[in-house]
């Protein structure tokens, strides 16, 4: 018995894509370490709108890590817009499943791609439909989406 | 994988002496203490044997023990039965902000009764000033209820003068001592108080039975309604084979005392030096002196407890963390919270607990697996060396 699936333990003891990309071409963090949870993430973006690498740093708990680390996973190879797309439920399910009460982890790895991708947007000029309403700024947000048990 | 259990605070296992004793209750012994055949009355001789041992612990009269199933039955029963027999005396209730929540939450259900009150603050080590106390008594104060030794951050609490101020202003007193006994030297008649709460599993007995001590010539209402059994005071049939383990537990508790208390605090002092040596940005929350011999609460900056939970577990070793990561967002402890821990430190907390099997070994291993877990999580961090640490 233990608190996380295999999955989720093995990208929280060996994540993949940590760190932070030197001449990244969007930069984002979401949430705070007051609200016990940090994600950083850079992204690379080519002239075909393609995220073709991303890296992250998260502070955390082993659920926030395993999100990241499955996150980045997922963007690499993806084009902005389906990064956009990406749900915290899709980050679950490649997971394998979160405990309940960690569903609002994963919550964060979402905002945090959006964050990247909104100052990839603002550096470039670049409008997407992904990123209307928003809020790079609202930190606190990825915990109040969530309903009580 | 080497196994270090680091979380003696949270249980103990169960000493070999004390499963010995207990087996007889489960195969042969098995009678009812409350039946009045040969049987029945040999269990009863257990259970009375145990109280013996029980009360000697704490230096109190056998007849002054009463078995309850654990430590939060024991809170909760004392807090609401004074509350029941004495609502007519007066309403207001004395606690602290520090409590186990086998207390605060039984005073916020009260609350709800219509009972008034006062959590009193404590200073950054995690004290009671007894000054403090003496302001907050009213007229209708009815009960105080202040823990002997603080589960999270070991501090322990000047009772004897606690318990004093009571006296002199003729309130009750409770002190939850699950945490004290076994660890502090417990004399009830020296320290003064009306109630006691204690528990098996912390002192190397089995889970599921605890006791609450309460002064001879006091009677609360009861919290279990039904059969005879504690002198009419707590009904339900006695968990035999739980008590005759915790007289057990509570007689090697007794002689171990003074050796318990030096292992544990010379090893628990040297994980600590071993600790600030090694590892920089670190935080020890609590008292220095008056603490809980086997206690550490540590604070490791810009990462995360839970985090670093995983990744002990993950190289075999046992410990808690300071606040849970859970639903919506961190629910910060209150015992750091009211010693002023700031939330971004208390993120970072964990607490290990030796006892009496931990060994050098166990430390010097633990500190190892600590200094790269702590170097990992940092390098994961995006906080790392961020102001309003």
């Amino acid at each position: 018995m233990a608190l996380y699936n295999d999955k989720v333990m093995e990208h929280f003891m060996n994540p993949h894509n940590v760190g932070q990309i030197e001449d990244a071409d969007g930069i984002g963090t979401y949430g705070s370490p007051v609200c016990g949870d940090m994600m950083q993430m850079s992204i690379k973006v080519d002239e075909n709108d393609k995220i073709t690498d991303a890296k992250f740093k998260t502070f955390g708990c082993g659920s926030a890590i395993a999100s990241s680390s499955m996150a980045t996973d997922m963007i690499i190879g993806m084009s902005v817009e389906e990064a956009l797309e990406l749900s915290n439920k899709k980050i679950i399910e490649e997971l394998g499943g979160l405990p309940a009460v960690k569903i609002h982890c994963s919550v964060l790895a979402e905002h945090a791609i959006k964050a990247a991708i909104y100052d990839y947007a603002q550096k470039h000029g670049k409008i997407y439909k992904g990123l209307e309403g928003f809020d790079p700024d609202a930190e606190e947000d990825h915990h109040h989406d969530i309903d009580e048990e | 994988m080497k196994q270090v259990y680091l979380d003696y605070s949270a249980t103990t296992p169960v000493k070999d002496e004390v499963v010995k004793e207990m087996i007889p209750y489960y195969t042969e012994r098995y009678g009812n203490p409350s039946s009045l055949y040969s049987q029945g009355l040999d269990a009863k001789d257990g259970l009375e044997e145990a109280r013996r041992r029980v009360a000697g612990l704490i230096n109190a009269e056998p007849r002054e023990i009463f078995f309850t199933s654990c430590g939060t039955e024991s809170d909760n029963w004392v807090l609401e039965g004074t509350a029941d027999t004495l609502k007519n005396k007066g309403k207001h209730i004395i606690t602290t902000k520090i409590e186990h929540h086998a207390v605060l939450h039984t005073c916020q259900y009260l609350e709800k009764q219509g009972f008034e009150v006062t959590y009193l603050d404590v200073d950054s080590e995690g004290f009671v000033k007894p000054e403090a106390l003496e302001k907050a008594i009213r007229e209708d104060t009815i009960l105080i209820s202040i823990m002997m030794v603080n589960n999270e951050i070991g501090t322990i609490e000047p009772i004897k003068e606690l318990a004093a101020v009571a006296k002199d202003h003729g309130v009750l007193f409770h002190t939850d001592a699950v945490q004290a006994l076994g660890n502090v030297p417990i004399d009830v008649k020296e320290l003064g108080v009306d109630f006691l709460s204690i528990s098996a599993h912390k002192i190397y007995g089995p889970k599921g039975v605890g006791a609450l001590y309460t002064r001879s010539g006091l009677k609360i209402s009861s919290f279990m309604h039904g059969g005879a059994q504690e002198s009419k005071r707590r009904a339900g049939t006695e968990n035999l084979a739980g008590i005759a383990g915790f007289g057990k537990a509570a007689e090697l508790a007794g002689k171990n005392l003074e050796n318990h208390i030096e292992h544990s605090s010379k090893l628990r002092d040297y994980f600590w030096k071993k600790i600030e040596e090694n590892i920089t940005g670190v935080q020890l929350n609590g008292p220095k002196e008056q603490r809980h011999p086997g206690n550490l609460n540590v604070s490791f900056d810009y990462i995360e407890g839970e985090a670093i939970l995983l990744m002990l577990d993950a190289n075999g070793i046992s410990v808690s963390t300071g606040s849970a990561c859970s639903s919506k967002s961190l629910v910060p402890s209150h015992v750091l919270e009211a010693i002023g821990v700031s939330i971004t430190k208390m993120n970072g907390t964990v607490r290990f607990t030796v006892g009496d099997f931990t060994t050098k070994e166990d430390i010097d291993y633990t500190v190892d697996v600590l200094i790269k877990i702590v170097e990992r999580l940092r390098e994961l961090s995006p906080v790392t060396g961020q102001e309003g640490w």
